[in-house]
């Protein structure tokens, strides 16, 4: 296949960017897109050109490292599908692809598809946990779980934490990402202690950290690559409803 | 060299618990003065991290990504072994050891083990208090599934997707930590060197991946969570950026590196496509709980799967091993599809392959139980290769996978340099020469959660606090040689890309270090190494500066590291006459084509010893003493 790239270049967080054109004649269907990004960056050094910097680790689409808006659509054209797990038989002989970062005001960019989700990690901080200590804790079976509830937990668990729901979001809102964590936790009977602290303390964190809110516009949850469902928004907003009126001691 | 492994004494039931009676204890107001580096992220590092600042020390941690999160430990798929016995189908402490010695050929310690096995029930308790989503039974009560190597169902598991779950668990854990306060978190910081100090760990060097600064870390102690090792073939099922170094540049500053030799192929991962593969993708090996395995009777049969009737069909885990089948553990069932591929019965683009069938399954259990069980695994499967798993056999063939190899630990899981532990993947403890499937999730946080909180108290008590600066002229002369490494790299301009030496180096390394080897095999791959390392340094090429976001020049680092480390890891190979686990030597095999162990010559832990750039290794010698199991013949007929 022959493609033609248009690839967002920036050499650094304060320097101007702008999309720079490449291509590439010798592209196997089989290849992940990942790998096709390889070829290009061997190429460009054997030219005495400097690589495109990417973000990328397992290559199994589940570590989120990777993450680049690939014709318009986070993650790529395929429904549920990382880039690195995004193969080149999505595409056709002679097609054109622009590829770029991430874009929010709370994930800046590094260097050319690379940029900072550390926003995430203090969410996360902020409350997306339960706290127990090692070692004080009851026998596994002693706390049974309904199996749709540890199911639910687990669909919402299954964030991998890319960014792609922000990138996709117009107001470029973490609410997909904190719901999924919020909704985890309180599916279980383990998470309850916490369920409304935690809950307006990440949302907290949420706004310190930049993001936009969200109004239904239910991008994020197309671009997912996890599948993560909007429900759990609905969720979250009826948790964090709750926790004001927990918080003024009007509820238990 | 000195290795004492401080095996408790006593019975091996009560050797753990009389050892944390023995263990000397640092006082409340007493921790937070000791400061703890934690380098990597993963599963032993993260829990560990977070166990230790719930305690009070002062903990540091690096790791090279944005987020800890992101650590390979998330990747892996199939579960977590604990000897819960909640089927009620016989499992016990003993079981389990007994299993993971036996799978591990009889090359590890029988006390490590037996704690390990011994302490698996703890971690199932604490991951399911942190809120870990295990797969339940509509009673509201944990399921269990078998695994290779074992008669009994003791693998507990989220979906096909455990140590997200369990990596995700011990992040929030760390996380918390860092909201209070107690953890300094360090993101795309990678460690370049080891300080160490009138012979103790005293610190780190370490260089900002963004800015490219270098900079000095020094504390009471450092913890090595850096994982594996399986990125020197190149083509693996480890994270791009796995690496060697950090272990690597500690067995440099004197901490001797136990059975490098011992690396793990694993049996069902998706064959490569072509030249430009940059990774192979494992499929769980769970998939073989209802998946089996088969190769056309005849060599060179063409025919698509679905055309090949039942009779010509060679089921050959199943004829082979009986007993174990399709759940043979993980080097046999790989050797296995080596074996049948070799004869030309292989599948698949260049005959690398074997399939893995559904079929009978899905007719028994009917598709939505499958999909149920794997249906994230089937969906990966037909983004790789475009075919549909349901439908069509899937084809897999044996990767690189896991290192069994790491720095030598005693007991408290310290190295050979005092205040140096390691943890994880990373060590060469408890898996001998072969790991069985879900036990690296178990032993990450074993390491982690119940053992370093124990003994690195010890440690710190056993010894007057040393106060150390990072103006210490130690941490400057480590600096200077860790900064002169990266201008030498980026000073070679030459015209081959870092991509090109590894993967080379993963071509000779799977060659002649892989499934199989033999000592001719093993004496090229000696002679070309060094020639290929002469190579690099001449003519490498990395673009850019070392002040700046450099992705090539953190790789040229560390496929530099791999290619001295490669040598290590033939010479081990070299040495160990005798074939066990996942190191096979092909002049050491029975007339069936299995392993033959050599008892009485190698059972010990070879540990290698840096003494300079010019002079080879030495080799020490750990004894490995059985008390309580009989070496028997491996056999899973």
């Amino acid at each position: 296949m022959k493609l033609t790239l248009h690839i967002w270049r920036q050499a650094g967080p304060t320097a101007p960017g702008a999309f720079e054109t490449y291509t590439l004649d010798d592209v196997s269907p089989d290849m992940s897109f990942l790998e096709m990004l390889d070829v290009l960056n061997e190429r460009l050094i054997a030219e005495g050109k400097s690589p495109v910097a990417f973000e990328h680790d397992c290559r199994e689409g589940i570590c989120g490292s990777c993450g680049m808006v690939i014709n318009g659509s986070p993650h790529g054209p395929r429904q549920r599908t990382t880039a690195c797990q995004l193969h080149m038989r999505m595409f056709n002989d002679g097609d054109e692809i622009w590829i770029e970062p991430w874009r929010a005001r709370a994930f800046p960019v590094l260097k050319d598809l690379i940029v900072d989700r550390s926003a995430f990690d203090r969410i996360i901080a902020a409350g997306g946990y339960i706290s127990c200590h090692t070692g004080g804790v009851p026998d596994a079976n002693a706390i049974p779980v309904p199996k749709p509830a540890a199911d639910r937990a687990f669909d919402a668990a299954a964030c991998i934490g890319c960014g792609a729901c922000v990138a996709a979001c117009p107001n470029a809102s973490a609410m997909l990402f904190v719901a999924a964590k919020v909704v985890h936790l309180a599916s279980l009977p383990q998470g309850q202690p916490e369920r409304y602290r935690r809950v307006r303390r990440m949302v907290e964190q949420m706004e310190t950290e930049g993001f936009g809110h969200c109004s239904n516009h239910y991008e994020c949850e197309a671009a997912c690559p996890k599948g993560i469902s909007i429900e759990y928004i609905a969720q979250l907003n009826r948790d964090l409803r709750r926790a004001e009126l927990v918080g003024q001691e009007l509820l238990p | 060299m000195n290795l004492d492994s401080k095996i408790p004494a006593g019975p091996l039931e009560e050797k753990w618990q009389r050892h944390k009676n023995e263990l000397k204890l640092v006082s409340p107001a007493n921790k937070r003065k000791f400061k703890i580096l934690v380098v990597g992220t993963g599963l032993a590092g993260a829990s560990a991290a977070a166990t230790l600042a719930e305690l009070g020390y002062n903990v540091h941690v690096f790791t090279y990504h944005d987020s800890p999160r992101r650590a390979h430990s998330i990747a892996a798929q199939g579960g977590i072994n604990a000897a819960k016995n909640y089927p009620n189908d016989g499992d016990s402490v003993w079981r389990l050891f007994y299993d993971t010695i036996k799978g591990g050929d009889f090359r590890s310690r029988e006390a490590n083990v037996y704690r390990l096995a011994e302490v698996s029930v703890n971690i199932i308790d604490q991951c399911v208090a942190q809120g870990i989503p295990f797969a339940r039974e509509y009673s509201g009560y944990l399921d269990n599934r078998s695994f290779g190597g074992a008669q009994v169902s003791r693998t507990f598991y989220a979906r096909g997707q455990t140590g997200q779950q369990l990596l995700l668990g011990a992040y929030q854990a760390l996380m918390r930590m860092v909201d209070a306060r107690r953890i300094t978190l360090w993101t795309r910081e990678e460690m370049l060197d080891l300080v160490v100090i009138d012979g103790h760990a005293k610190g780190i060097i370490t260089r900002n991946l963004v800015t490219g600064e270098i900079r000095r870390h020094a504390g009471d102690a450092v913890l090595l969570c850096t994982g594996g090792y399986s990125n020197v073939f190149f083509l693996s099922t480890n994270a791009k950026n796995s690496n060697v170094t950090a272990i690597y540049r500690a067995y440099k500053r004197g901490a001797g590196f136990g059975n490098p030799c011992f690396t793990q192929i694993h049996p069902t991962c998706i064959p490569p496509s072509g030249e430009y593969q940059s990774k192979l993708t494992l499929m769980s090996e769970s998939l073989r709980n209802d998946g089996r395995i088969w190769v056309p009777k005849n060599a060179g049969d063409r025919r698509p799967p679905n055309e090949i009737p039942e009779e010509e069909r060679d089921y050959y885990l199943e004829r082979l091993y009986p007993s174990y089948g399709n759940l043979s553990p993980r080097d046999i069932a790989s050797r296995a599809a080596k074996r049948v591929c070799d004869e030309g019965r292989g599948v698949g683009p260049g005959g690398l392959g074997v399939y893995l069938d559904f079929s009978d399954a899905i007719k028994r259990l009917g598709r939505d139980v499958i999909e149920q069980r794997y249906g994230n695994l089937f969906e990966m499967y037909e983004r790789i290769t475009g075919e549909n798993p349901y439908e069509v056999p899937m084809r897999i063939y044996p990767a690189p996978h896991y290192t069994m190899g790491g720095l030598w630990v005693d007991y408290n899981l310290m190295s050979t340099i005092p205040g140096l532990h390691v943890l994880g993947e990373a060590n060469f403890s408890d898996h001998g020469a072969n790991r069985l499937g879900a036990s690296a999730l178990m032993q990450g946080l074993a390491d982690g959660y119940f053992i370093i909180p124990y003994t690195l108290g010890h440690y710190l008590a056993s010894h007057p606090k040393m106060e150390v600066t990072t103006d210490h002229p130690e941490f400057q002369r480590v600096e200077e040689e860790a900064r002169a490494r990266l201008e030498r790299l980026m000073a070679a301009k030459g015209r081959r890309t870092v991509m090109s030496f590894h993967r080379e180096l993963g071509k000779l390394m799977w060659n002649y270090c892989g499934m199989s080897r033999t000592a001719d095999g093993l004496r090229t791959a000696l002679k070309r190494i060094p020639e290929l390392r002469a190579e690099f340094w001449e003519n490498v090429v990395v673009p850019g500066s070392g002040e700046e976001l450099n992705q090539n020049l953190e790789y040229a680092g560390r496929v530099a590291d791999f290619l001295e480390f490669a040598e290590l890891m033939c010479r081990d190979a070299l040495h160990r006459e005798e074939s066990c686990g996942g190191h096979f030597r092909e002049e050491y095999q029975t007339p069936e084509g299995e392993a033959l162990r050599n008892d009485n010559d190698f059972a010990y832990v070879a540990v290698w010893v840096y003494t300079g750039p010019d002079s080879p290794p030495v080799l020490h010698k750990e004894p490995l003493i059985f008390e309580n199991v009989k070496l028997t013949v491996r056999s899973y007929k």
